[in-house]
């Protein structure tokens, strides 16, 4: 008991963090993501025209591909805080694993919406099993098992250890999905932005295509910070409850 | 207009192209929206608690 309530008293530091953090991370996220909305689908070039190139769906990528960056990203996090949890005992790691988790779900989701209706007109399909999409589809169970795991048990203690070795078991799906296009015969287009040789992509829709994926990254922050907040507040509550009923 | 037209088509495409850019929107409204109405309750549920029991001090 009073383990718990030591590392309820860390948490204040988080608080007067996030609370001054908060307005930030929101304008910038606001700016970004109208910036480059308008910027990606209204004045960039649309690709190549059909059937050689995307024509205008390619504006679909403008929100597909943060979806996607952000689905990995926010679970590189999930399982970061997990490893500060279960190896290093940090106080917040529970915490912010628990507030990622259904925001990463969420990019996942939206990455393999997206992605649907961009490959049903690309590709003639809405669903393929090849390397990357089924990977991704993984990634998105993942998210749903450590969002039931974490509530499945009385003990939120117990959900929390259960729900952070499956994060961490999970991470071998990150290079398996990075990779999935490069390792197997996908239909899925082959790395465009991380290579070697540089990005694949026309300058005038990588512009646009970073402000995404940097207002993505924003908006992330703002919601897993607020996510955290609730968080942090719902656990001193319990706490509270818990000693007024022992009194 | 006759431009405003052709960028709602998106090439023949919009029927794939807006539902995607709408999905997106509607979800992270949403997820954004839960989030804040989350924190506001349970924030307000601690202050209560804190109050009664006369026991309030983080930031």
């Amino acid at each position: 008991m009073s383990a718990r309530l030591h590392a309820l008293a860390n948490p204040a530091r988080f608080l007067r963090f996030s609370r001054r953090a908060l307005p930030w991370t929101a304008w910038i996220a606001t700016i970004c993501i109208v910036a480059g909305a308008v910027w990606g689908i209204v004045f960039a070039p649309p690709g190549a025209t059909p059937p050689e190139g995307q024509g205008e769906t390619v504006r679909i990528m403008y929100v597909h591909v943060p979806s996607a960056w952000m689905a990995l990203f926010v679970y590189a996090c999930v399982a970061a805080a997990s490893a500060g949890a279960l190896i290093w005992r940090h106080p917040l790691g529970h915490v912010l694993a628990r507030a990622a988790s259904p925001i990463g779900a969420c990019f996942a989701l939206l990455t393999l919406a997206t992605g649907s209706l961009w490959g049903a007109k690309m590709w003639g399909a809405w669903w393929v099993w090849d390397a990357r999409l089924t990977s991704v589809l993984i990634l998105f169970f993942l998210y749903l098992g450590h969002i039931a795991l974490t509530n499945a048990f009385d003990d939120p203690a117990r959900g929390a250890r259960a729900a952070a070795i499956l994060a961490l078991v999970g991470v071998v799906n990150l290079p398996i999905i990075k990779f999935s296009v490069d390792w197997w015969n996908t239909l899925h287009q082959p790395a465009s932005i991380i290579k070697r040789t540089g990005p694949a992509i026309d300058a005038a829709m990588l512009m646009p295509l970073f402000l995404m994926i940097l207002g993505f990254t924003f908006y992330y922050f703002t919601v897993w910070l607020l996510r955290a907040r609730a968080e942090l507040a719902a656990l001193r509550t319990r706490a509270l409850k818990l000693r007024l009923l022992a009194a | 207009m006759d431009g405003l037209a052709k960028f709602l088509d998106m090439g023949g495409y919009a029927a794939y192209v807006w539902p995607a850019l709408g999905l997106t929107v509607a979800v992270l409204a949403g997820l954004l929206i839960a989030s804040v109405k989350s924190a506001r309750r349970r924030e307000a549920e601690l202050a209560r608690l804190e109050a009664e029991t006369g026991r309030g001090d983080e930031g």
